[in-house]
């Protein structure tokens, strides 16, 4: 410790000439500087400020009430105010959506630009949680991004599917479509499922053919083509996928095949036209018809 | 005489075994059992040591007689419970990044494990941190034997079961779902006694110091106990559902209890990670820079301008909800105005080593106090800066609060435990020196480093997840939904996990370090000379 010097009694720290407070305390010592100037200043100037903002802003509790401040401010009116603003901005071309048949929307530059930002917006908050943040899809979730459509693929056949979902509870007039569960409910046989899954690859190319395949065109012929068409290539009236190319919503490797027919699937979705208001599903149906194809 | 202690234990082990006996649950059935095993332990542990309640590890003649065992055991649990609390934070980190980690297991996911995290870093390794500290400091600066023969044995192991029954019931989902205060009903009460004997421990200590004055670190230690004791009390008021069912539900409701949770939340930082660690900043930054104290008159103003306006400041936590204006309002300003009062305890911290400095570069331990008090520094800036509505309407719910957070607590409150403790582990075991002053440096190197990846990557996160919540495109739409914005914070999740890593590494370090001291070994290595003061500094270090 460098606490030799005295003066006035008191104890003087060699290295900085500063006098201690006298006390020390397991070789503590304290000495008497000042409070920094600096500290000061900006201390009283935070004071002040916060005085300022009191008179400025509701600030102090009363018996009843409180203090309100210099302009009535409420942060809860603020954010009234600020949505109010957003709404008045979006009101016309909102009402415009509204009005205008979808054809018109889809054509018309200023409507299908305003269409495309809100659905996309919507698409965001509302479908990626299942079709994911890239409308890529994942199993049993149909990816929109290519043209492949399991209930139509034209604006308003989304629009439709979009309103009232797909085999909800919540809707009369959800989409429907009832595959049997061919092997559940021992329509066909493991064996004959087997080839009909074997066709089904052959159909897209995938599988081998051979003599499965041959047998399972005609267990095809008989169970499938009614809705999934002759040659496998699908109806949007029935809502069969297509089987004879490579876009898959559960899989087209032989065991999911195999699962599909024996089980069939029942993949739901909501009924959009009861959670959200029109003008949305309108500007859903335009951006989900602008990732596809177009048809 | 000393073992009236029996009365008391025989209560609480027949207490544990009625809890148990009649328990609604198989948590409380564990929770009483371990009650009644702790009070059966102790019996046997008191008769083991025939009336001895600890001493120095060696005993001056003629000097106090201070119970230094105490501090022992608070080094080694500090220690210990420092390695458990960052290696959870470790994992929970990691799940953040991959999310497979949390194995779908009820008792290993995010949700139990967080406050776990927090309970284990927070009150295991801080509130050892200050039990060990505030018993050495009171005991030195009042040269005095630390009060109550078993009680302060009791206030030890006691905290000990709490920490034990509050991290056992947040993995097997027992919680009353209030951050930072997660333990149900009987845990809390539980806590308030042994706190309760804790303050009349420290009390009973400074009635009997032989100084003239109280030192400032006692006043920090003395708020920081008083004020917890009140927080603890308030915020934890709730109604078990039955006296043998570890469920109760909190008496306040709505705006009321987000306010008292806040203002409790708030203040266990004010309280516990800043006034606590200021007691302990005070006197082993002195200690170990042999400098006297900046200025006296610094100190009590900023202690008592820190003390008055930190319980106004919790609101901040709470802007833009149901609370009113006005209450907003005043959590702001007050937090503002304690810029300064937090800041006077980093002057006189890094002031204290003026005529030190030369030493940062031969003591790493001393490097490690003064960083801390630096971390503070900026911790006690970012926090009034954060808690202005406009900024706060940017950070709030980001990542920017994890990373302001974890600057204090690895920064400030860590580093500043790792000093006291690589103080405390040769003095308290009669060592000559530490084990190895060389790995102390390793310590600072990998913690510092750990800390700079942690909340720069946090800033880079959080303010990126702000802007994007709140960005919109020029026809007034959402730009980005939620899943965006965590995709985006991948990266920065990782960062912060490579952060975490490096952390513990140290803290591994440390424990080794601290373990070979207890063992009286001297690691065989190049001392750190102090410069030669005319030449060039040497080119190794």
């Amino acid at each position: 410790m460098s606490d030799q010097g005295k003066s006035h009694g008191r104890h003087v720290d060699e290295f900085s000439g500063v006098e201690t407070t006298g006390h020390e305390w397991d070789g503590i010592r304290e000495l008497d500087n000042p409070l920094p100037r600096w500290w000061q200043w900006i201390f009283w100037a935070c004071v002040i400020w916060s005085i300022g903002y009191w008179v400025v802003y509701p600030a102090w509790p009363l018996v009843s009430t409180h203090t309100k401040g210099m302009f009535g401010y409420s942060s809860r009116g603020d954010v009234a105010k600020a949505i109010e603003t957003a709404n008045a901005g979006m009101a016309g071309q909102l009402e415009r959506i509204r009005k205008a048949p979808l054809e018109q929307i889809r054509t018309e530059a200023s409507l299908r630009e305003f269409a495309l930002a809100g659905g996309r917006s919507a698409f965001a908050v509302n479908c990626t949680q299942c079709h994911g943040s890239g409308a890529q899809g994942f199993k049993g979730f149909p990816n929109l991004n290519d043209d492949e459509w399991i209930w139509g693929g034209t604006v308003d056949a989304i629009a439709y599917t979009i309103t009232h979902g797909v085999r909800n509870t919540e809707d009369e007039q959800a989409r429907a479509s009832d595959m049997p569960a061919f092997g559940r409910d021992q329509i066909l046989t493991k064996a004959q499922i087997s080839d009909v899954a074997e066709y089904v690859m052959a159909l897209s190319g995938s599988g081998p053919g051979g003599q499965p395949a041959v047998r399972g065109q005609a267990i095809f012929a008989e169970n499938c083509a009614a809705c999934h068409g002759p040659a496998g290539e699908g109806s949007a009236e029935f809502g069969a996928p297509a089987l004879n190319n490579t876009i898959w919503l559960y899989g087209g490797d032989k065991a999911t095949l195999v699962e599909t027919i024996t089980n069939s699937r029942r993949g739901v979705m909501p009924a959009w036209g009861r959670h959200l208001d029109a003008a949305t599903v309108k500007q859903l149906a335009i951006y989900v018809h602008s990732l596809g194809g177009g048809k | 005489m000393s073992f009236l202690i029996f009365l008391p234990l025989g209560l609480i082990g027949l207490l544990g075994l009625a809890l148990a006996a009649g328990a609604a649950d198989s948590v409380m059935y564990g929770h009483g059992l371990l009650i009644a095993a702790f009070a059966a332990i102790g019996v046997f542990w008191i008769i083991g040591r025939n009336g001895d309640t600890g001493g120095p590890a060696k005993a001056v003649p003629g000097g106090v007689n201070y119970n230094d065992a105490i501090v022992r055991a608070g080094v080694v649990a500090t220690t210990f419970w420092g390695v458990v609390g960052f290696t959870v934070g470790l994992v929970i980190a990691l799940q953040l990044a991959f999310p497979v980690l949390n194995f779908d297991l009820p008792w290993t996911n995010f949700g139990r494990l967080r406050p776990l995290h927090t309970s284990a870093v927070v009150f295991a390794f801080g509130g050892n941190a200050l039990l060990m500290t505030s018993f050495h400091v009171v005991q030195r600066t009042c040269q005095a034997r630390i009060a109550g023969g078993w009680a302060p044995w009791f206030v030890f192991w006691g905290y000990q079961l709490f920490i034990v029954m509050a991290a056992t019931g947040y993995v097997l989902g027992v919680t009353q779902s209030k951050e930072y205060a997660e333990p149900e009903w009987y845990v809390d009460l539980w806590l308030t006694v042994v706190w309760v004997v804790y303050l009349l421990v420290f009390l009973g200590t400074l009635w009997r110091r032989k100084e003239p004055h109280i030192y400032v670190a006692n006043w920090f230690y003395l708020a920081f106990i008083v004020t917890i004791a009140m927080l603890h009390i308030v915020n934890n008021l709730t109604v078990p559902v039955s006296l043998t069912s570890t469920k109760s539900y909190v008496l306040f409701s709505g705006v009321q209890d987000a306010l008292t949770q806040w203002w409790y939340g708030h203040n266990a930082v004010g309280f516990f990670l800043t006034a606590g660690f200021l007691g302990i900043m005070y006197y082993y930054v002195p200690k170990q820079a042999e400098r006297p104290v900046y200025s006296y008159r610094l100190s009590i103003v900023h202690f008592w301008s820190l003390i008055f306006l930190y319980i106004w400041a919790g609101p901040h936590h709470l802007h833009y909800t149901a609370l009113p204006d006005w209450a907003q309002t005043l959590g702001m300003t007050f937090s503002v105005m304690l810029w300064m009062p937090s800041w006077g305890g980093m002057i006189n911290g890094l002031m204290t080593l003026s005529g030190a400095w030369d030493k940062l570069r031969t003591d790493p331990i001393l490097r490690l106090l003064a960083i801390s008090v630096a971390f503070y520094g900026m911790s006690t800036f970012e926090g009034p800066l954060m808690s202005i509505k406009a900024v706060n309407g940017l950070s709030h719910y980001t990542d920017w609060t994890i990373g302001h957070v974890h600057s204090g607590a690895l920064g400030w409150v860590g580093m500043v435990s790792f000093g006291a403790i690589y103080y405390l582990a040769p003095r308290m075991y009669g060592s000559e020196r530490l084990y190895s002053l060389r790995l102390v440096s390793v310590h600072f190197w990998l913690a510092t480093v750990g800390i700079v990846l942690y909340a720069a990557s946090m800033w880079v996160s959080g303010i990126m997840q702000g802007l994007m919540w709140r960005a919109y495109d020029a026809l007034g739409f959402l730009e980005y939904s939620f899943a965006e914005t965590v995709d985006a914070m991948h990266p920065f999740y990782v960062i912060r996990a490579l952060g975490g890593l490096l952390y513990v590494t140290g803290a591994l370090v440390m424990a080794w370090n601290v373990y070979r001291t207890t063992q009286g070994r001297i690691r065989d290595e190049r001392p750190y000379e102090p410069a030669p003061a005319a030449s060039q500094p040497a080119p190794a270090e």
